[in-house]
């Protein structure tokens, strides 16, 4: 037997899909093709572009750095007030990021909890990245690490290894794939980090810069550079879903 | 000379494990006993992967602060837990390090006979093959307690055969202890020369294979392992069982010589005062030396040649008028035999 589908529920639906569908269609619609190699290829806009890429990247790796062994302590070690700590690394996925740049200019700034001098440099845009960019790396990780069956690194140890070095010859090599998803997924996060960059890192073209900030900067003097970057950012995104296609579940 | 002494208590969901254990070198133990009776809590006990109460002492010393890379102590956990990413010699590699890991590896792959094998990745590998190579990576660290977790319960028919004789071959010509875990009457029979049978956490019978075989002491062991087991030769299409007596099966091995086992259930045995006219053509004569109670059923401990055991009704040790030193006969089908080539 068939099931009447209700159009009550698909009405909505179809309303929901076109909420999300018709913004991107029209970036693609709207954007100037025939200018748009010229515009990405203008000297500020290249140097924004390196400039994402640099930031990007090292907010994967300081993510990397400290996440993985992070989400190993979640998913391994038992401790009180673990929940707890779950709930501090995924602070930054509901913290509006334009907050989360205050949080670290008040920490990390000039006369912030512990004064770095790093507010307004490269390194203030790469630590605003990494600060809304770990929580995903932590979430796919450690999903990954619970699902994995505990015997290996058990044999692992009968069979000489200490915990570290089973982490990295044994642990590491088995979630690869989570770990190539949840670095996707941080690193994407990272290349479109606006709000918490412009506020702990600033707008200085060369130095804090993102693409981003540079599109926002520029739809007010020059819409379509500001478009043509758009249209670059869309692509990376694509490029990334289609790489995950569906391995990012934060599941047991 | 005692290679392993143990005294542990461990927890095992709600319950206490708590278990004594001794043995020598050359002893291959078989740990029985039902499920989530914590046999492989007792191996995790022993290998250090779990927190352990009491101590464990290996060739005289105190390992039981010892965390599992420092014991000498091999683990080859169900279906054998190898590297999916590392190929067969690597996974072996990986346990001894250095720069001749490598050729040491395939040694050891070599004496296990599955040198062939040493370049796929464990994707690549039958269950048997993976069994293989799992306990090629344990020996090839030369521990001094082997520790099995059900080394054939995951595999088919074939490939339990072919893991079986392995087992039988190297495990006889190593010098530690092993303990292996399983549920089968057949193995304990053909790779263990004693049993551990434990139940509820505590260890309820410590015996030879033989004397657990003939006197279980408990009612699940009799079930699991309250079978006859005789060892013998093939000849002309029956076996010379060993010590005496002959027994006919349906799939007799070809070759005359082969030594093999023979199985068969306590319950396929029947007794008769007279010797039996008819289709059964294993029959022989035997003194009955015991009668157990078993639940409603009588186990008749008889010998002879060879010397059995059989599961009667209460009406028939009646009928036959059973007691100690009774000489009945015993017939058992043919078909009801297992033989199992070693």
């Amino acid at each position: 037997m068939r099931r009447h589908t209700p159009l009550g529920l698909i009405t909505p639906a179809a309303i929901g899909v076109a909420f999300l569908g018709i913004p991107l269609v029209a970036v693609i619609a709207k954007a100037p093709w025939s200018d748009v190699p010229g515009l990405l290829w203008s000297a500020d806009a290249r140097t924004a572009l390196r400039l994402s890429l640099e930031c990007s990247g090292g907010a994967l790796l300081l993510s990397l750095l400290v996440g993985v062994p992070l989400a190993w302590v979640l998913a391994r070690v038992d401790f009180p007030g673990k929940s707890a700590l779950r709930s501090l690394i995924m602070v930054p996925l509901v913290l509006p990021p334009v907050v989360g740049g205050v949080a670290l200019l008040l920490a990390f700034g000039r006369h912030g909890l512990l004064p770095l001098h790093i507010a307004f440099t490269t390194w203030a845009a790469i630590a605003a990245e990494a600060f809304v960019a770990l929580p995903f790396l932590v979430l796919a990780v450690e999903g990954a690490l619970l699902s994995l069956e505990p015997q290996y690194e058990e044999v692992a140890a009968t069979l000489g290894h200490g915990a570290f070095a089973t982490f990295w010859r044994v642990t590491v090599p088995l979630i690869a794939p989570a770990l190539a998803a949840g670095s996707a997924l941080a690193w994407a996060r990272a290349l479109g980090e606006f709000g918490a960059t412009v506020t702990f890192a600033g707008s200085l073209p060369g130095t804090t810069q993102t693409l981003p900030s540079d599109i926002y900067l520029e739809l007010e003097t020059s819409p379509n550079k500001a478009i043509a970057l758009s249209v670059v950012l869309l692509f990376v995104s694509v490029l990334v879903l289609f790489a995950l296609r569906g391995r990012w579940r934060v599941s047991r | 000379m005692t290679v392993l002494e143990a005294d542990v208590t461990g927890q095992r969901g709600e319950f206490t494990i708590r278990a004594q254990l001794s043995a020598s070198a050359g002893d291959v133990i078989a740990l029985v006993g039902p499920n989530g009776a914590g046999k492989s809590t007792l191996l995790r006990l022993v290998a250090g992967l779990v927190p352990v109460g009491g101590w464990v002492r290996i060739d005289g010393a105190d390992v039981t602060t010892q965390p599992p890379e420092r014991r000498p102590v091999g683990w080859v956990p169900q279906q054998g837990a190898l590297f999916p990413h590392l190929t067969a010699v690597d996974n072996v590699a990986f346990g001894i390090g250095g720069r001749r890991a490598r050729s040491r590896s395939m040694h050891w792959l070599e004496q296990l006979g599955i040198a062939d094998l040493a370049t796929r990745k464990p994707a690549q590998l039958s269950g048997g093959q993976a069994q293989k190579v799992a306990l090629a990576r344990a020996l090839a660290r030369q521990p001094r307690v082997l520790l099995l977790d059900e080394p054939l319960a995951a595999l088919d028919a074939v490939g339990r055969t072919d893991v079986r004789r392995t087992l039988r071959a190297h495990l006889s010509a190593f010098d530690g202890v092993t303990i292996a875990v399983t549920h089968d009457a057949v193995d304990v029979a053909t790779i263990a020369d004693r049993i551990i049978a434990v139940d509820g956490g505590r260890v309820v019978q410590d015996d030879p294979v033989a004397d657990a075989m003939r006197r279980p002491r408990t009612r699940w062991l009799a079930s699991m392992l309250g079978s006859n087991a005789c060892h013998g030769h093939v000849r002309d299409g029956g076996v010379d069982v060993d010590g005496g007596g002959r027994l006919v099966a349906p799939d007799i091995p070809p070759n005359d010589g082969t030594e093999v086992l023979v199985v068969f259930a306590p319950q396929a045995v029947t007794l008769h005062s007279r010797p039996p006219e008819g289709s059964a053509r294993n029959a022989w004569r035997v003194v009955v030396r015991d009668l157990v109670d078993a639940g409603g059923r009588v186990r008749v401990d008889a010998d002879g040649s060879p010397g059995v055991v059989a599961e009667v009704t209460p009406a028939a040790v009646a009928e036959l008028g059973l007691h100690e030193g009774s000489v009945v006969w015993v017939s058992v089908k043919a078909t009801e035999l297992t033989v199992v080539p070693l």
